[in-house]
């Protein structure tokens, strides 16, 4: 591997004096982590074009210099080579750095580094862009279930947010490019603000081993990172268009990378997506239509002691929901299983009508870095990030055109991090993290808020250390600790406030009464219709992790790894309070709410042979006070009755285990497998717990021959089986239209299916430097009718039929 | 080190543009959409005190159930004239919600059904450009007497129209859904 690393002083002296060319420059090399003199450096002067040599004290002596500019290039064995420029006036001396520990070099290395994780004792599993590329017109959930035991949970097909282990939503944490993602992660129907497109390389740990993103991550953490920089003089870029049939989607993504072997660096990037809605085998899924538009850019300079980037990348979506899954209240919902199909059917069409969302995200980041000799390194991180949330409802009269919900969302987050490196076997890290929240409800919506307006602060600090004992032994360890306020100004109903028993705990935080739209403070009256209530938390969460990796000989490890995490309740565990339509339920929050505390033991096996590659990965995750929505009584409103959902605390378990396995027959046919299951019970009611994933396993047989042009086709069988651990939330409800009481089946899962997938693709050089990839995908082959457990409108309509991808990428 | 004291002011500042944060207090929302009352009034062609049936919905989906009310029986045999009102009183003055129903007859349907041993019939006394029936406007007839019949109110919005005349046949999305106990006397 080369590296090349440039410093560049420049000189402001620009008067010249008289030639005497008699000055001596005295050097010494040392290396930059540790100070040891570095002997046997070939230093080679330009001017003279003579060379020296550094003695065993690292100091070399270059004499009869003339005044003016010296520059000096050094090579060291393992070193990179170093280029410097000084100003001759007179005798000099000068202490030269040279980084010596090439393999640390990574962040500046010419060359990928083969699977550079995240965290060494945690469940790591890495989706690099060869793979990431197949999911460039489909979203960032679909991509991470590459990984096995990661899953999705559905609105539709366009809106799918991960699902680590079993948990999601607020126990994920997302990074995008070293950020963490703030996009009212809260919602089931909120799907993560990022474009596929952007992403070069994705990391899913799963737990919450990587403390210094957090420690709230009970289910796991997903670091997104954009493509790496490399230091040469280089531009290239990369085009992506696909056209599918399902939905008559079309989608183009577009990088150009430029970069200079001085460090500087520029990126551009660009996605737009098309679709128009989508078909199950039978019928039309109306109004399930897709528009995402996204730029990323990114610039800076890097070099091995120092360098800053500047990152913006701006994502918008415009996503339609099943028109046939707005509903109204119970009867609709039982019409709605009853009937075999959705009720509205139209014609295809690119049009996206209510209900829909439109989300904005621009997210900002600047960082700089620097390493200090003998020490480390410090990075400096500022972000911010701004998230419009709008979600249309199917309104009537002068409101239709309005927004049912308007929330905005930003962010700003300071970071301070510290790697101590200068031995390389014992690395410490540790850091401080700020954070301002500032949430905004519209209130023009003319609906009452689902979410309150607050301020939000965070600080949290970590210290993770790794420490490579021997050959076999790398033990890890790290300890966090964040502070979290929510400080918000909330309306209850009076009625609701009585109904909670909030009357008797939280009267102290009314500030005001409310008649209609007239606020009067400093007034307690129960005959108001609202209270307007200043609701304040502050909560302490320690979290901790300590693993262990032991290699039992070259090709095989093992892992160990516990974590403890706390996360505190979430605004909408907090603070729901009113229906949620298309899912017919009154879902309540809990100002009494506390924080869940995961503890989390996982033990992995890997096995890396040139014909058989396996991963074993098990896990036992206890979760005290675990925060879900569970059914709790039936309320009446004059839309009818309405099942209530409150969040509520309970004690709750995880485990399960994930396999991976790949089996090459030859160089030509390989087969993989895939299979993950998980089991989850809430232990305090005696009960399964919900939305669990079902066991599925995922088997392919591919053909590759490098020969024709890197051929490959593979074969995908997908079978889930039916989820039979689940919770009776089933309710009776008397339907007044009929006249007739009726069990309404929410919980009995559908039943299993089995797909089968076809992928195929073949890539050529058409120059020197521009080569061609082309695939063809079709998902579902044979056009096979089945509902997922964990879609959402699973109770409305089929799931996607066949659909037919054809790609084309090139690279320039 | 210097750096340390860089970053511990880092710190200090993020407490400064915290501390700037705007601390107004929201507006209350002005609920524009709900229905929280829906009246019925039968007025016998004879003449008479008109017959009151009425549900109403002060906390809108707030845990109070719908105070559901009946001014009095119906008398047998007789013709009612029904004319329905929906109305939004958190809003003040209360806001008629039925003339957005009139503007959008086409997308709305109120539907009626009865059960008991009455035999009460309704007919629709107006219809939509495409002349479907809308149910703001209706003629009912009492039937025998008896006690104990019931009337279920639904309006819907976006039904297939034009439908089976059933609730459940017109689909769309449910606005209100309300029953009564009458008798026929």
């Amino acid at each position: 591997m080369k590296y090349y690393s440039l410093i560049v002083l420049f000189s402001f002296c620009s008067f010249s004096i008289a030639q005497k060319c008699d000055a001596v420059f005295l050097g010494e090399l040392k290396d930059f982590h540790d100070n040891t003199p570095l002997n046997g450096a070939t230093i080679f002067i330009r001017s003279l074009n003579k060379y020296t040599s550094s003695d065993i004290n690292g100091k070399f002596k270059i004499e009869n210099l003339c005044n003016g500019e010296l520059t000096l290039v050094i090579t060291h064995l393992a070193c990179e080579t170093k280029t410097v420029t000084y100003n001759i006036t007179g005798d000099m001396f000068q202490s030269i750095a040279l980084e010596h520990h090439i393999e640390a070099l990574n962040e500046v290395s010419v060359k990928a580094v083969v699977d550079k994780k995240e965290t060494k004792t945690a469940q790591e599993t890495i989706i690099k862009s060869g793979t990431l590329r197949r999911y460039s017109n489909l979203s960032i959930g679909d991509a991470l279930k590459e990984v096995p035991g990661v899953s999705s949970i559905n609105t539709g097909n366009t809106i799918v947010k991960p699902i680590i282990n079993g948990l999601y939503g607020s126990r994920l944490l997302i990074l995008n490019n070293n950020v963490r993602l703030q996009d009212q992660e809260w919602g089931v129907e909120h799907a993560p603000n990022i474009d596929i497109n952007s992403a070069n390389r994705i990391s899913v740990i799963k737990g919450s081993g990587a403390l210094a993103y957090g420690g709230d991550a009970v289910g796991g953490v997903i670091v997104i990172n954009p493509a790496r920089t490399i230091l040469k003089d280089s531009l290239f870029g990369k085009t992506i268009v696909s056209g599918q049939t399902n939905s008559r989607g079309l989608s183009v993504s577009t990088i150009l990378n430029k970069s200079f072997s001085s460090g500087w660096f520029a990126n551009i990037q660009g996605s737009l997506k098309r679709n128009g809605d989508f078909e199950a085998p039978d019928y039309m899924l109306t109004n399930t239509g897709l528009r995402s538009n996204g730029i990323t850019l990114q610039g800076g300079k890097k070099t091995f002691e120092s360098g800053f980037e500047v990152f913006y990348s701006y994502l918008f979506n415009e996503i339609g929901i099943l028109r046939s899954s707005h509903i109204g209240n119970i009867s609709d919902l039982v019409n709605a299983i009853n009937s075999q199909k959705p009720q509205v059917i139209d014609d295809f069409g690119y049009d996206i009508n209510a209900p829909k969302q439109e989300v904005t995200h621009h997210l900002f980041k600047a960082t700089y870095y620097k390493r200090f000799k003998n020490f480390g390194k410090i990075n400096l991180q500022y972000d911010y990030q701004n998230n419009q949330r709008f979600e249309f409802d199917i309104r009537v009269g002068d409101d239709r055109d309005k927004p049912a919900l308007d929330l905005n969302l930003q962010t700003h987050t300071l970071l301070a991090d510290v790697q101590l490196d200068a031995d390389l076997n014992r690395k410490t890290n540790f850091g401080l993290m700020g954070r301002y929240q500032d949430n905004f409800a519209n209130p023009d919506t003319g609906i009452r808020r689902l979410i309150p307006d607050y301020d939000k602060y965070d600080f949290g600090a970590y210290l993770t250390s790794e420490w490579i004992l021997n050959e076999t032994f790398t033990l890890d360890a790290g300890l966090r600790y964040d502070f979290n306020r929510i400080d918000s100004k909330k309306f209850y109903r009076t009625s609701r406030w009585e109904e909670r028993g909030y009357d008797n705990d939280f009267q102290d935080i009314i500030i005001a009464s409310v008649y209609g739209t007239d606020i009067v403070y400093g007034v307690i009256d129960p005959d108001a219709s609202d209270y307007l209530t200043n609701p304040v938390f502050n909560f302490h969460n320690f979290s901790a992790s300590a693993g262990v990796r032991y290699n039992l000989n070259e090709n095989s490890y093992l892992l160990g790894n516990y974590s403890l995490s706390s996360r505190p309740p979430n605004v909408s565990e907090l603070f729901s309070d009113g229906l949620h339509h298309s899912a017919a339920r009154i879902e309540l929050g809990d100002l009494r709410l506390d924080q869940e505390i995961s503890n989390r033991i996982a033990l992995s096996y890997k096995l890396e042979q040139s014909n058989f590659d396996l991963l074993i990965e098990g896990y036992y995750n206890r979760i005290s006070d675990f925060i879900y929505l569970r059914p709790t009584g039936v309320e009446q409103t004059i839309r009818g009755a309405f099942p209530v959902w409150e969040f509520q605390q309970t004690q709750a378990e995880l485990f399960g285990i994930d396999v991976a396995s790949n089996l090459n027959f030859n160089d030509n046919f390989t087969w993989r497998n895939k299979s993950s299951y998980i089991k989850g019970n809430d232990l305090s009611l005696g009960i399964d717990l919900i939305d669990m994933p079902a066991f599925n396993t995922i088997n392919t047989l591919s053909y590759r021959n490098e020969k024709w042009n890197n051929f490959s086709a593979n074969l995908t069988s997908e079978w889930v089986f039916e989820q039979k651990d689940f919770p009776d939330f089933n309710f009776e409800a008397f339907v007044p239209t009929t006249n007739e009481t009726v069990l309404v089946d929410i919980s009995t899962p559908p039943p299993a299916y089995h797909l089968l997938h076809f992928y195929s693709d073949v890539s050529f050089n058409i120059s020197a430097k521009t080569n061609m990839n082309i695939s063809l995908n079709i998902n579902n082959v044979f056009n096979i009718n089945y509902r997922a457990y964990l879609n959402r409108l699973r109770y409305f309509a089929d799931d996607l039929g066949r659909n037919i991808t054809l790609q084309l990428q090139i690279n320039y | 080190m210097k750096t340390f004291k860089h970053l511990l002011l880092l710190f200090l500042s993020i407490g400064l543009f915290t501390a700037c944060s705007d601390d107004d207090d929201p507006v209350a929302v002005n609920e524009e959409e709900v229905i929280t009352t829906m009246t019925l009034s039968l007025q016998a062609v004879g003449g008479g005190a008109p017959i009151i049936f009425q549900s109403r919905d002060a906390d809108g989906d707030g845990p109070n159930a719908p105070v559901v009310t009946v001014s009095g029986p119906l008398a047998a045999n007789t013709t009612y004239g029904g004319e329905i009102e929906f109305l939004n009183e958190l809003e003040s003055p209360a806001e008629d919600i039925t003339e957005e129903v009139l503007e959008e007859d086409d997308e709305h349907q109120v539907f009626y059904s009865f059960t008991g041993g009455s035999g009460t019939s309704f007919n629709y006394n107006d219809s939509d450009g495409n002349g479907n029936p809308i149910g703001v406007s209706i003629t009912l007839a009492s039937g025998a007497a008896a006690v104990g019949n019931t009337l279920t109110v639904v309006l819907k919005h976006e039904p297939t129209k034009p439908n089976d005349g059933t609730a459940a046949g017109g689909g769309g999305e449910t606005d209100i859904e309300a029953t009564f106990t009458f008798d026929v006397n």
